[in-house]
């Protein structure tokens, strides 16, 4: 076992009605990192999630919690105890916000003052210590989710597992429980496995991905790899063809942002606080590929790259290009045919700074 | 016409003059279904919680059976309790035919299948996920099910209601295992009886109207405290 990993799976297999909803031969959860399953609806992420949790057993194979298999009523219960679930509903009790975050420390039989204590902390950190005596039931979807992620937060789990989060909040109140979330996740080191279906949430969130179709994980690794380097057809066409490039913001002023990537600088539009990690999200349709060195264009991006790959699909070519950091361009036959394209050769890659899509993403 | 216009006035003044046969009528009718009310509330909503939370062969068949229950007859009830504690019956060394005590059972029979059908609805009603997000917060079995109970208190205390509404109106089972005793096993119901068989009208609508009232009473106080915790 290694002590890096907080859960470890082997071999899991479940059944249900005589089909398999999980089949997984091995998965591992980091240690204070920010996971993410993502796939299709049925995938199989909220039957993993729940087996994490303890909330599910499975018909064979053996879960590791911090190196010790999870095996007799007590291992389970102390997984239980040490893990939080955050279902996508916020299935908050009939009661005050206080009585529902201070749920799971009654559990535990704590004493009134720390209850307290703990319960104003993760009120304060999801900035909903104003709502704490209204009634759970009046709340907004937003308020209802933060009081359901600050009820999890507050028995200060080992390992937080949020299934479809955000799926039924409004995108304002969505955008902002995500921004607090990553910001409480990082300070606190908590780990975290999110199961999400959405690239953008996925991309801001997390850490390493792990993508899962019909009860198997077909693909993980880091967030940009994945988005990247998908090995599979399946994991391509669900990640979707965008470059995905990590920079960090140089200096941003007036809308205008510059971002180095692996020592190249690109531009972009909008607004961020300069050092903000970052990822350049480009679609291959919005890459021109040209022999051109002379002259003035609007693209604030031009990059000499190398071709790498190049693809052939259906009416156009998919070109893998090397510009110091990887980006994908769609040629078309007629295109590719007068530039002479060939495998290994230069050309020079272009990029308007408004096609750039900048998405904030943590440390 | 002139019967009811009577039977209202008299009713006044059996209730304004405090007659001390109609009070002690009264508070035997509220004791004896309040008690049993009280028996079928710790029966039926243990059973009808542990039914509604546990996978069993057979679940179907016990869920339609408790439903039926929950329309026994009285006097269906009232005939096998007599039989029960008849003299030579199986229980009848207990010697209570005829109290207060049969009267009570016989009620906590009728009532408790509908407190259980109620108790498991509204348990069965709760999100399908509440159980696992209650065990993931770190609960035990036992904290887990208080919690589901407490917060199936609203359509609980519905059954509260349906449970002594049927058995303060009821009076097949109580007439016959209680016997109108008067003084003594003598309810609202039974007295209402007999006083129309004697053609008694206006104590008889005084009685029933005395039965109403209490029976709004009652569930004006819960529904009080149900709608108190409904803001919306």
């Amino acid at each position: 076992m290694n002590s890096k990993n907080l859960i470890e799976i082997e071999n899991i297999i479940l059944q249900r009605g005589g089909a398999t909803v999980l089949d997984i031969p091995e998965f591992q959860v980091p240690r204070g990192r920010i996971l993410a399953l993502i796939g299709p609806n049925g995938a199989g992420k909220s039957t993993l999630l729940l087996m994490m949790a303890g909330l599910l057993k499975p018909q064979q194979g053996k879960i590791y919690f911090q190196g010790q298999p999870v095996k007799s009523r007590a291992d389970l219960a102390n997984l239980r105890r040490n893990a939080a679930v955050v279902f996508q509903e916020p299935l908050l009790l009939n009661n005050s916000v206080y009585e529902n975050v201070a749920l799971g420390l009654k559990f535990r039989r704590l004493k009134n003052d720390e209850i307290r204590k703990s319960v104003q902390s993760a009120l304060d950190y999801f900035g909903i210590s104003q709502l704490a005596k209204r009634s759970a039931k009046t709340l907004s979807g937003g308020e209802a989710k933060r009081v359901s992620l600050a009820r999890a937060f507050a028995i200060k789990p080992q390992i937080i597992l949020l299934d479809e989060a955000f799926n039924s909040l409004d995108p304002p109140s969505r955008e902002t429980i995500i921004d607090d979330l990553k910001q409480i996740l990082e300070e606190t080191k908590i780990t975290a496995v999110l199961a999400l279906h959405d690239r953008e949430e996925t991309l801001r969130l997390a850490q390493d991905v792990s993508v899962m179709n019909s009860g198997r994980i077909v693909q993980s690794g880091k967030t940009a790899e994945i988005f990247n380097q998908p090995d599979s057809e399946f994991v391509a066409n669900f990640v979707g063809t965008e470059s995905i490039l990590e920079g960090t913001v140089n200096s941003c002023a007036a809308g205008h942002m510059v971002i180095s990537i692996n020592g190249k600088v690109i531009e972009a539009v909008g607004d961020c606080s300069i050092g903000q990690k970052v990822y350049c999200c480009l679609r291959p349709e919005n890459v021109t590929v040209s022999n051109y060195t002379q002259g003035k264009i609007s693209a604030r991006n031009i990059f000499e790259a190398k071709v790498s790959k190049i693809v052939r699909q259906g009416f156009f070519y998919k070109l893998t290009l090397d510009c110091g950091f990887p980006l994908v361009a769609y040629i078309t036959i007629p295109s590719y045919e007068d530039l002479g394209i060939a495998k290994g050769g230069t050309v020079i890659a272009s990029f308007k700074a408004t096609a750039v899509h900048v998405i904030r993403r943590g440390k | 016409m002139e019967l009811i216009v009577q039977g209202i006035i008299k009713a006044f003044e059996l209730i304004i003059s405090f007659d001390p046969e109609v009070l002690g009528i009264t508070w035997l009718s509220l004791k004896i279904s309040g008690t049993a009310t009280l028996f079928s509330l710790f029966i039926g909503i243990s059973i009808g919680t542990a039914v509604a939370l546990t996978n069993f062969y057979g679940k179907r068949l016990v869920i339609s059976l408790i439903n039926t229950g929950m329309g026994l007859p009285p006097v269906v009830v009232g005939l096998f309790v007599t039989i029960l504690i008849w003299r030579n019956g199986p229980l009848g060394f207990l010697e209570i035919l005829y109290t207060p005590s049969a009267m009570i059972i016989a009620q906590a029979i009728i009532a408790t299948p509908i407190v259980m059908g109620i108790s498991l609805a509204s348990i069965q009603n709760l999100p399908p996920n509440l159980r696992l997000q209650i065990l993931s917060l770190g609960a035990s079995r036992l904290q887990m099910v208080w919690v589901l109970i407490k917060e199936a208190r609203l359509p609980l205390l519905a059954a509260v209601m349906a449970g002594f509404g049927g058995v303060i109106s009821e009076v097949g089972a109580s007439i016959m295992v209680g016997g109108n005793i008067k003084g003594y096993s003598r309810v609202l119901t039974t007295a209402t009886v007999m006083e129309t068989g004697k053609g008694n009208f206006d104590i008889a609508i005084a009685l029933g109207i005395i039965l109403l009232l209490l029976a709004f009473l009652v569930n004006l106080i819960l529904t009080q405290i149900q709608q108190r915790q409904h803001p919306r």
